[in-house]
């Protein structure tokens, strides 16, 4: 188990360092020099020659990476090529706001599309799992940023039961709260339908099985045969699809926040695109990534925990 | 007279299908007294499986049964409220499974197993483990504790089957059903398990209703045979009748494909010519009929159900009577 932990781990820095690579010759690839572009057609060469300095593009590319690297390594992202700011102080204002955003999106995810998967077993074939299935499905075709502007449509501006913009106040918790239901709404309901469908068919699958039948056979009370003895082990394979699931639960935190009006890490990394600010785009990136990699490590780990086919599979 | 511990009358079972109702069972009827084995024989396809299932009121939700009861102590089980027929399975009546790999959730251990089927006993945790314990030790397992604490796919298949017929015997059933108890087990390993369950005959009280396809199987462990074709019992004798007179043109041919029973190699294995009717549409006459070697005129009729002997009945017109 220590030795599957660590190789886990070891996969993920190898993947964190290809991606860092590959986002730096992105820089490169993508057409005209980074200042010009900036700067506009309209820069002098006086100006131009200042940015490409400030980026650190005047030295030979593999001092580049070399010093990109090595400060990554010891906690500096760089600084802001406009204001100036430190990337990491930005990335920590921004990141708490998607990351809260993130995991109340996948709390809805887990809360309601397991209870909708499990209800829709219970009753299979029935009408009531047939409306499910219908509205799950509806639930993973509309694009968040839809779902994001219905939401905003209705609950902010008709109703006026929930703040349209921002993330609340800072220290009224009550506000943030509010501030976070819509937003999370829309990133989160399509993994609500989608989940609800997986947890379904693994399910149903799962009920079928031998040992269902014996749980049955020893008269086990029906909600202790759906509870204890399908859905624990239908959850299994759906802890993999989560993680993977949260690298798009962060690319649509992008248009979200954008539509709500955020403060978050898609605010800041599609400002920076715009503005060509390189060092913020890449310790954006740098970040997600890191975060992205250890929730999917963290999630084979919990599969092998609850898993003790696989714990044993990977003691030998 | 006390009523029969298991009586199943004239039980009809239809699977529905896309292509209409498959009629697995046609009338089967059977009795069962406390103390006795009985053995359920006959080929794949014959309704022996849905029998069993229907014993335990375990029928599939395709299953549909059309006719007929299943009466434990002179009730009608498949009339009960389905928390009453709940009650009743694991306490009153339990069941082996054929397949020991898949009849247990692989993420939970053996011990909470063996604790959750004891579900209907109001006794500590500690209580429900200790019998657990004891149960394993009762079929041979040789470390109970270790067992307790490990999960189904880290043990064998043979262990595996153990465990199930300690859990089986755990709240003391009356009736106990083996469907296929060793069909899913290597050769050494079922006589092992067929060991083991002989040796219950000595301190078990219940009934218990085997069921297989391997004549031998019945031969070691039965009192009674019902032997079964195209969904209906076609002859019910004491086990030694049926091996040394058997009268259904089926149960002797039957017997007479039984590689077992031969005392030299022969080239080519006898099998029963024909096949298996179609039952969803069953003939209206003898089931057994289009392959028989007996059959006359009258085969075209259902045959009567005649006891040759009080103990030997058999569903024929031309051996019966």
């Amino acid at each position: 188990m220590l030795s599957y932990a660590l190789q886990r781990v070891g996969l993920a820095l190898v993947i964190l360092i290809v991606v860092m690579l590959a986002m730096y010759g992105m820089v490169f690839l993508v057409p005209g020099d980074p200042a010009s572009v900036a700067l506009g057609p309209r820069a002098t060469p006086a100006l131009k020659a200042l940015l490409t300095e400030r980026m650190g593009l005047d030295q030979p590319v593999l001092v580049q990476i070399w010093r990109f690297f090595s400060h990554t390594l010891q906690g500096d992202l760089g600084v802001d090529v406009w204001s100036k700011r430190p990337v990491l102080d930005q990335i920590a204002e921004a990141f708490p706001h998607t990351l809260i955003l993130g995991i109340v999106a996948l709390g809805w995810a887990l809360v309601l599309g397991i209870a909708l998967g499990v209800i829709s077993v219970v009753y299979q074939g029935r009408w009531v799992d047939r409306v499910l299935g219908v509205v799950s499905v509806s639930f993973i075709s509309v694009p968040s940023f839809v779902v994001a502007i219905y939401l905003l449509l209705i609950f902010a501006v008709w109703l006026h039961w929930l703040p349209a913009i921002g993330a609340g106040k800072p220290g009224d918790v009550t506000s943030q709260i509010k501030a976070l239901i819509l937003p999370s709404l829309a990133v989160g309901i399509g993994w609500v339908g989608y989940l609800a469908r997986m947890v379904r068919a693994s399910m149903l699958e799962i009920m079928g099985a031998n040992h269902v039948r014996t749980a049955r056979a020893f008269g086990l009370p029906e909600r202790r045969v759906v509870l204890r003895y399908a859905l624990r082990l239908a959850i299994v394979p759906t802890i993999s699809v989560i993680a993977m699931g949260l690298g798009s639960i962060l690319s649509s935190a992008v248009f979200v926040e954008t539509v709500f009006s955020r403060p978050g890490l898609g605010t800041l990394i599609t400002g920076a695109v715009f503005k060509r600010n390189y060092p913020v785009v890449m310790g954006t990136v740098l970040v997600t990534t890191a975060f992205y990699l250890l929730v999917i490590t963290a999630a084979d780990l919990l599969i092998a925990k609850l898993d003790p086919r696989v714990r044993d599979a990977l003691a030998d | 007279m006390k009523p029969p511990l298991l009586e199943i009358t004239d039980l009809s079972v239809a699977y529905q299908t896309d292509t209409g109702p498959v009629m697995a069972l046609r009338g089967a009827n059977l009795v069962a007294r406390a103390g006795e084995v009985i053995g359920i024989v006959g080929e794949s396809g014959c309704g022996k499986s849905t029998l069993a299932a229907a014993v335990m009121n375990l029928l599939p939700a395709t299953a549909k049964v059309t006719g007929g009861a299943v009466r434990f102590l002179g009730q009608d089980i498949l009339t009960l409220a389905p928390q009453a027929q709940r009650a009743l399975r694991g306490t009153a009546m339990a069941m082996i499974f054929q397949d020991p790999m898949t009849a247990f959730n692989p993420v939970l251990t053996i011990g909470d197993h063996l604790v959750d089927f004891q579900h209907q006993s109001r006794a500590p945790y500690r209580a429900k483990l200790a019998r657990a314990r004891d149960q394993l030790a009762l079929v041979g397992l040789s470390d109970p504790d270790v067992i307790l604490r490990r999960y189904p796919h880290q043990l064998s298949g043979g262990m595996r089957q153990r465990v199930a017929i300690a859990a089986a015997l755990l709240m003391n059933p009356q009736v106990l059903v083996a469907d296929e108890p060793t069909t899913a087990l290597d050769v050494t390993t079922e006589a092992q398990i067929l060991h083991l369950l002989r040796n219950l005959r000595q301190t078990y009280q219940g009934t218990i209703v085997v069921i297989s396809h391997h004549l031998g199987v019945v031969a070691e462990l039965c009192d009674r045979v019902y032997v079964m074709y195209a969904g209906q019992v076609v002859e019910q004798a004491m086990v030694d009748d049926l091996f040394h007179a058997a009268r259904h043109p089926y149960t002797r041919a039957l017997l007479a494909c039984d590689p077992a029973s031969f005392p030299n190699l022969t080239p080519v294995l006898p099998t029963i010519p024909g096949r298996l009717p179609d039952l969803r549409d069953p003939p209206k006459g003898c089931s057994f009929a289009p392959r028989c070697a007996l059959r006359s005129a009258r085969c075209t009729v259902a045959p009567p159900w005649a006891q040759v002997s009080p103990s030997h009945g058999v569903l024929c017109h031309e051996v019966g009577a």
